[in-house]
């Protein structure tokens, strides 16, 4: 019921989110905005010619099993959080992270394998080149979600996440699927476009 | 400092702001986190770099103006760049222009705009303590500075600054080979540049969160100041269009330094080919101009809230058409990305497609035309008061009109192969966005220079120097027409080569003299700011007797801004003169059934259902 103390006319609250989290969301715009113009590039370099076709490696294939396992697990760590197992989620985020590391690793090897098949980044043609662009920049943010990973696993050890305090785990894993979301675009993306 | 209720509207604890505040010198005046202390630390850095990129701007003036010259007391300054002969170096000419675009551009109109009044003007006319993440904006601001550093000392080394234009079309930018500029000196416009993009997508984030999570009661999307709004719009297009810049600048960097072809293709130097083959300049146009061509919103959009505010206030009028502004605000943003290719039609790109283009274009014109005839309503049979920030808005409104006429011709495919890169394009930029944004710029600082320092700025010197500056800014760009027309082309060194443009000494001339009196003019303001700062009149809490909500703050306002509790919002920011009130202004923080004799029928019906709600 109204408060009689107040203004006759009561305002209403203003529409609102948490605001670290809507942050957030607006930085994965800005990393969207980024491969959106990279891609775009791509199809404009591919419309041109000079293109250069060639298998992609194949270790990419086990890359996607490999972060949208990762993703699963990331997923768990939060139900767990929600769920007060804390154990559990200290786990699961430490997979998580291995995971993520994996990843990269296996991004690292698909190059010597892409150079293997004599796709260099320094070549004329821009195909090679952009799938180097797409896999190092994407790793780049692999790079940044890992330690944001590793400083959401250092909360889990201070005890810092449980139901009541889900801020971090939620926005980590916002994160993280985008990443894992990131990479399953762009390797689609290459699959159709080569 | 008193304890500071976080904003009850947040679920969560946002920033812990309960906890006592001591500042030490640094905290409170370099590694600040307050919004407002943030925003003067963008204002001066602005206007630093305002004056650093008005003089380069006169040292090409001279050259246009005065082909004959003899330079030789710039050496002092400018060491070898004078020839021998006791000329400007050509080269250097190019970064002069060069410089001049980037550093007008990014740091003056779009950091030293944006970021002195997003930061300012988003919490205090929104009512909150601060921003979303204090700490976000302190580091924008400093990414901003490392950027700014950079992009100085990039003035001053041997091989002189980047020098292929603002644009920094490849492959001139991108082959060390082609000119000095494009060596050490195109590396660290790079880095600057991508560190610029960093601070402002940190810092446009910020902005967007705020007026989004952080508004105070009442304060709906439709009672919210058309500043605002500018700044909202303005920030949702720097997210969008920077990161695609930074990807530009990605790929050029690889071109430069690792060797490889985004950009690059059938190059000979000297008559030796370059390895580099495939690659399409046009591509780099492409992702260039789609950030570029928004980036001309993000400097004008502040400006027009700007003045829709100060127009308004000074009319004591609401403001006509509202909703048509936020309307058109959101047409520009929207269309502001489809027309990017109208900078690209004599670039060989398919002339079907550049119909289309054409088009959008034009289309721009509808809500532009929009936001003019509101301004003029506004104005229109108004309780006029010419205050200096009144003269610098309404100059605004002539330079959009003025320029924004000549836009139709440019954004014409067909007339633009004769107006292409010529002094045409050159006078239409600077009214319609370099003084336009500037002159908001300028209004904005005269209006809510109290509420920065507590103090008010001289009148008079006020009304001297918007008057030499509106006479001469017209009096630099109005005759650039005239030599565009002609089919001058911009960037040239040298005009008196072309025997067929001797005949425009005199009106080089001319325009350089009036450029040096309108930058002369600017020292007015320089000494009516900084005396101000510490000499002015104490200025009363409310001085323009405005309705938002900052001007409810103390005179200076604390860390936190509001002493007691957030007011609440009730009302529009533009009820002015409303019939039957006691004053010509009601701030926003008053209810409606405090003022029974000004409600409107439909206003008195809410404040009756609400009675009658709170009866059973």
């Amino acid at each position: 019921m109204v408060n009689q103390n107040l203004h006759i006319e009561e305002p209403k609250p203003t529409l609102s989110m948490h605001p670290k989290k809507f942050a957030m969301w607006l930085f994965i715009v800005s990393i969207v905005m980024l491969f959106a113009a990279l891609t775009s590039a791509y199809i404009v370099k591919q419309a041109d010619g000079n293109w250069l076709s060639f298998d992609l490696p194949g270790i990419f294939a086990i890359n996607t099993v490999v972060i949208a396992i990762s993703s699963l697990t990331m997923h768990l760590a939060y139900l767990a959080a929600k769920k007060d197992a804390l154990g559990k989620v200290k786990l699961m985020l430490l997979i998580t992270v291995v995971l993520g590391l994996l990843f990269l690793a296996g991004q690292y090897i698909s190059w010597s394998e892409l150079v293997k098949n004599n796709v260099y980044f320094v070549s004329n043609y821009a195909s090679g080149s952009f799938i180097y662009v797409f896999t190092g920049l994407h790793g780049l943010h692999l790079v940044s979600g890992i330690i944001f990973l590793l400083i959401t696993f250092r909360s889990s050890l201070l005890s810092e996440i449980h139901s009541k305090k889900l801020v971090q785990i939620e926005m980590c894993m916002t994160y993280w699927h985008f990443l894992g979301g990131l990479w399953l675009y762009l390797y689609l993306f290459l699959l159709f476009n080569l | 400092m008193s304890s500071i209720a976080v904003n009850e509207h947040t679920d969560q604890h946002v920033e812990d702001h309960a906890h006592e505040h001591h500042d030490n010198f640094i905290t409170k005046y370099i590694f600040s986190q307050d919004h407002k202390t943030i925003a003067k630390q963008y204002l001066i850095s602005g206007i630093i770099w305002a004056l650093i990129g008005g003089f380069l701007s006169l040292i090409f003036r001279i050259q246009l103006g005065f082909p004959e010259a003899q330079l030789e007391w710039l050496r002092p300054l400018m060491g070898k760049w004078i020839t021998s002969s006791g000329k400007l170096d050509p080269e250097f000419f190019l970064a002069l222009v060069t410089m001049h675009g980037t550093i007008m551009v990014f740091f003056v109109l779009t950091a030293g705009l944006s970021g002195t009044f997003s930061n300012f003007l988003i919490p205090l006319q929104i009512g909150a303590r601060d921003m979303a993440s204090g700490f976000m904006n302190m580091l924008s601001y400093w990414f901003f500075f490392v950027s700014s550093i950079i992009m100085f000392v990039s003035l001053f080394i041997e091989t002189g600054p980047a020098s292929g234009g603002w644009v920094i079309y490849p492959p001139l930018s991108a082959l060390p080979q082609a000119m000095s500029g494009s060596g050490l000196g195109m590396t660290l416009w790079l880095v600057a540049m991508a560190l610029f993009i960093v601070s402002t997508l940190l810092g446009g984030i910020n902005y967007i969160t705020t007026i989004i999570n952080l508004r105070t009661k009442g304060m709906s999307f439709l009672k919210m100041p058309l500043t605002i709004w500018s700044f909202f719009l303005t920030a949702i297009i720097g997210l969008l269009s920077f990161p695609v810049l930074l990807g530009a600048a990605l790929l050029l960097i690889f071109d430069r330094s690792f060797g490889t072809s985004f950009y690059l293709s059938d190059i000979y130097i000297a008559g030796e080919a370059l390895p580099n083959m495939g690659g399409s300049p046009i591509l780099f146009q492409h992702l260039f101009w789609f950030l570029g061509h928004p980036e001309v919103y993000i400097v004008l959009l502040p400006s027009l809230g700007i003045t829709s505010e100060i127009i308004s206030t000074n009319s004591r009028k609401p403001i006509f058409g509202y909703k048509a502004m936020i309307l058109s605000m959101l047409g520009i943003t929207v269309l502001s990305f489809v027309v990017w290719a109208h900078h690209m039609f004599v670039s060989g790109m398919n002339p079907f497609l550049g119909s289309i283009f054409m088009l959008l274009t034009l289309i721009i014109a509808v809500p532009s035309s929009i936001k003019v005839f509101n301004y003029l309503t506004t104005l229109w049979k108004g309780n006029i008061i010419f205050t200096p920030a009144m003269l610098f808005s309404i100059g605004l409104v002539s330079f959009f009109i003025s320029g924004g006429l000549t836009g139709l011709h440019m954004g014409n495919s067909a007339i633009d192969i004769q107006l292409h890169d010529t002094y045409f394009i050159v006078a239409h930029f600077h009214l319609v966005m370099g003084a336009a944004a500037f002159f908001g710029l300028l209004a904005g600082v005269y209006h809510w220079f109290p509420k920065m320092f507590g103090r008010m700025m001289d009148n008079k010197l006020g009304y001297i120097h918007f008057w030499i500056t509106f006479v001469g800014v017209y009096m630099i760009f109005f005759p650039m027409h005239y030599i565009g027309i002609a089919g001058f082309p911009r960037r040239y060194y040298s005009f008196t080569n072309f025997d067929a443009f001797s005949t425009f000494v005199d009106l080089n001339a001319f325009v350089s003299i009036a450029a040096f009196l309108t930058f002369a003019a600017q020292f007015l303001f320089l000494f009516n700011f900084f005396y101000s700062i510490f000499k002015g009149k104490k200025a009363p809490a409310n001085p323009w007797k405005a309705n938002t909500l900052e001007w409810t703050t103390p005179r200076i306002p604390q860390h936190g801004n509001w002493p007691g509790e957030i007011p609440s919002v009730h009302r529009w920011p533009y009820d002015f003169s409303k019939p039957g009130a006691k004053e010509d202004f009601i701030p926003q923080n008053v209810p409606l059934s405090e003022t029974p004799e000004s409600n409107l029928p439909f206003e008195a019906k809410i404040v009756a259902e609400e009675k009658k709600a709170i009866k059973s």
